[in-house]
């Protein structure tokens, strides 16, 4: 159909980009997790396993690597919560207003992150808008502390800013139910509430796994929420590779990091890919 | 000599509905979407164990009053009764009433088993019972074999069996079917509409068929009600809606006709070139004519009631077994006549020319139906 020279010309470029920026940065990151950083502060390329042994040996990474997928966990699950009744009001019962309320879920998606985490600083600081206000109606006398600064703070952050994320695949999923399946149940004696479990949710299920995927794999890499609002108790992995690459300048250890939080990422997204398509049906 | 067809006589039907119990009763029911009417002051009467077929052409609104009945779309006035029960009231869930959809939507995350399970299921039925009830069910539609199946590895023909087993597992009172055989091709077509209507008699359930296939209606029904533009236009038997159209829509909606427009003057009709007489007021009437009943010259028709008539055959059309003649006559007046199909060349003297006959009696009345909107 095309000409060889055609194939070549349009298949090289992708390639080049994907050699430059991913292969090539893959490669090296691999290759400096088996090297080591001289006490001079040199980096020495001998290959060694000790980065890996370190991470193995060291709480510090185990429990902070722990609180990040438990941040993360939480995330997902708090994400899952808000956005499927959403998805499934949008999808089910929003009628003419369908299109309006879509868009009013994508636009957060277009102010900044920053912004964002920013403006959960000024509501849950301790002059800030949340403890102000519950000081005024006597709720309590002093601050909250636990607010800002706190595990509670990355996950509420989280899930405000990825939420999006776990509805509009739920949405895509909801929307691809044909809706005489609901007839049939409705009219082979379900009621609402059967027919949602029975039909609708197991009919969702690719788009869960897939909002889900989203919500946890994105917060466990997040870094920026942890150092806006996490303080010392919500530090979160990635904010440890940050410094590794930075101010400790330990890139081999920091490489060690990324590889195995790779690692994990990918068996997590070839699990949810299995689950999405045992679930699908068409 | 070609020995003359035997005329479909419209006998009058003696399995009579009426001889049944109501099952369903539905009263002056309308249907409007917006400004939009679909359905008015429709009103029928279901019988028990009766097969009713809903006829209609696409937007006559046989679907919308099918789905008015099992719940889907509530009426904007009118009152469906079972039996001393207000139906229009109740959920879907709660009427026991179940349907076969036109594109069978079975369940795709369930097997074909779970499919026909889910009705018993959802009315937590104990388990041996359903498993029992399951399996009689799709033994009475052949797919035990397939009961392990996800739907989407079966035929479509399959799958119509699944969705019938899953409908009536649950044993309702009425079925309905919304053009259930449409998606099949010709001859399972053919074989599903025996094997239909011979489940339905096994069953006992009413059926209510939804169908813009003519032929269909008049193979499997008891009663044929046929709906034109939201409207009911007739509801009997095949035979009388065939034998006695009562519109000029009914007429030519099911088989041919000839409507031939004529004025009744003191107990005679004139119609272009023909006239016979006829026991009618004065004044301006339809009448429908079916082509069996008109035959060229000779073929047999006795008595006074005959009416012959010459003209210029400007059309032919081999059926098979008959072939469909039309003849230009006098004034104007086309007849469609249908002859066994060697009549034509032992009869026609002239090629071009015929005589046709036919018995003023086969002449049925009709009430004309103007266009609505």
């Amino acid at each position: 159909m095309f000409s060889r020279a055609y194939k070549a010309v349009v298949t090289l470029p992708p390639l080049l980009w994907v050699t430059m920026f991913l292969l090539v940065p893959y490669l090296l990151m691999f290759c400096y997790s088996f090297w080591s950083v001289s006490p001079s502060q040199v980096i020495v390329h001998s290959w060694n396993l000790d980065n890996y042994k370190e991470l193995f040996q060291k709480t510090v990474y185990w429990q902070t690597l722990l609180r990040s997928m438990w941040i993360a966990a939480r995330v997902m699950w708090f994400s899952l919560l808000l956005g499927y009744p959403l998805a499934y009001f949008l999808s089910f019962y929003a009628g003419k207003r369908k299109d309006l309320l879509y868009q009013l879920v994508i636009i957060p998606l277009w102010v900044s992150y920053l912004v964002r985490a920013y403006a959960w600083k000024t509501i849950l600081g301790s002059d800030g808008v949340l403890n102000t206000l519950l000081q005024y109606v006597h709720l309590t006398k002093h601050p909250l502390d636990f607010l800002l600064y706190s595990p509670f703070a990355v996950v509420l952050t989280l899930t405000h800013i990825y939420t999006p994320f776990t509805i509009l695949p739920i949405y895509a999923a909801l929307e691809h139910i044909p809706r005489n399946l609901v007839e049939a149940s409705h009219d082979l004696g379900a009621t609402p509430g059967q027919t949602f479990w029975k039909v609708i949710f197991p009919l969702s299920i690719p788009g869960v796994v897939a909002g889900a995927t989203f919500a946890f794999v994105l917060s466990l890499g997040d870094f920026l929420a942890p150092l806006l609002l996490g303080g010392p108790s919500g530090i979160m992995i990635s904010n440890i590779v940050v410094s590794l690459f930075g101010a400790a300048y330990n890139w081999p250890l920091g490489a060690a990091i990324s590889l195995g939080m790779l690692v994990i990422v990918v068996s997590l997204l070839f699990v949810s890919e299995r689950l999405e398509k045992k679930w699908s049906f068409s | 000599m070609a020995s003359p067809i035997t005329p479909a006589v419209a006998i009058p039907d003696n399995a009579q509905s009426s001889t049944k119990p109501t099952l369903l009763s539905i009263r002056n029911v309308a249907k409007a979407f917006g400004r939009n009417p679909v359905l008015r002051n429709v009103s029928l009467e279901i019988a028990e164990g009766e097969f009713l077929t809903i006829l209609g052409e696409s937007g006559s609104g046989k679907t919308t009053l099918l789905r008015i009945i099992a719940g889907f779309e509530s009426a904007s006035s009118g009152e469906l009764w079972m039996g001393s029960e207000r139906l229009d009231h109740q959920p879907p869930y709660r009427r026991r009433v179940n349907t076969v959809f036109q594109s069978y939507a079975l369940f795709p995350h369930l097997t074909v088993e779970q499919n026909v399970g889910y009705g018993l299921r959802v009315a937590k039925r104990p388990a041996a019972e359903i498993a029992q009830r399951v399996a009689e069910a799709l033994g009475k539609v052949k797919m035990t074999v397939h009961a392990k199946s996800k739907p989407s590895k079966i035929s479509g023909g399959q799958q119509q069996r699944v969705a019938l087993a899953r409908a009536l597992v649950n044993r309702p009172r009425l079925l309905l079917l919304d053009e259930p055989l449409s998606a099949l091709d010709a001859n399972l077509r053919r074989q599903m509409q025996v094997e239909l209507k011979s489940l339905q008699r096994e069953v006992g359930i009413a059926f209510v068929f939804v169908t813009h296939d003519q032929e269909e209606a008049m193979v499997m029904s008891d009663r044929i009600a046929l709906l034109r533009s939201g409207e009911l236009e007739q509801v009997a038997t095949p035979r009388e809606i065939y034998g006695r159209p009562a519109t000029a829509y009914v007429a030519s909606f099911i088989g041919h006709t000839n409507l031939l427009k004529g004025e009744v003057r003191g107990g005679v009709v004139q119609c272009g070139s023909l006239s016979w007489p006829a026991s009618l007021p004065d004044g301006p009437a339809l009448f429908s004519l079916r082509p069996e009943h008109v035959r060229l010259s000779g073929s047999g028709i006795s008595g006074d009631a005959v009416v012959r008539v010459r003209g210029r055959v400007v059309h032919q059309a081999f059926h098979g077994a008959t072939e469909l003649i039309r003849v230009e006559c006098a004034g104007g007046l086309v007849l469609v006549a249908r002859t066994a199909a060697a009549a034509v060349v032992h009869n026609a003297v002239v090629p071009n020319e015929a005589e046709l006959e036919f018995s003023s009696a086969d002449a049925v009345l009709v009430r004309d139906s103007p266009e609505r909107n």
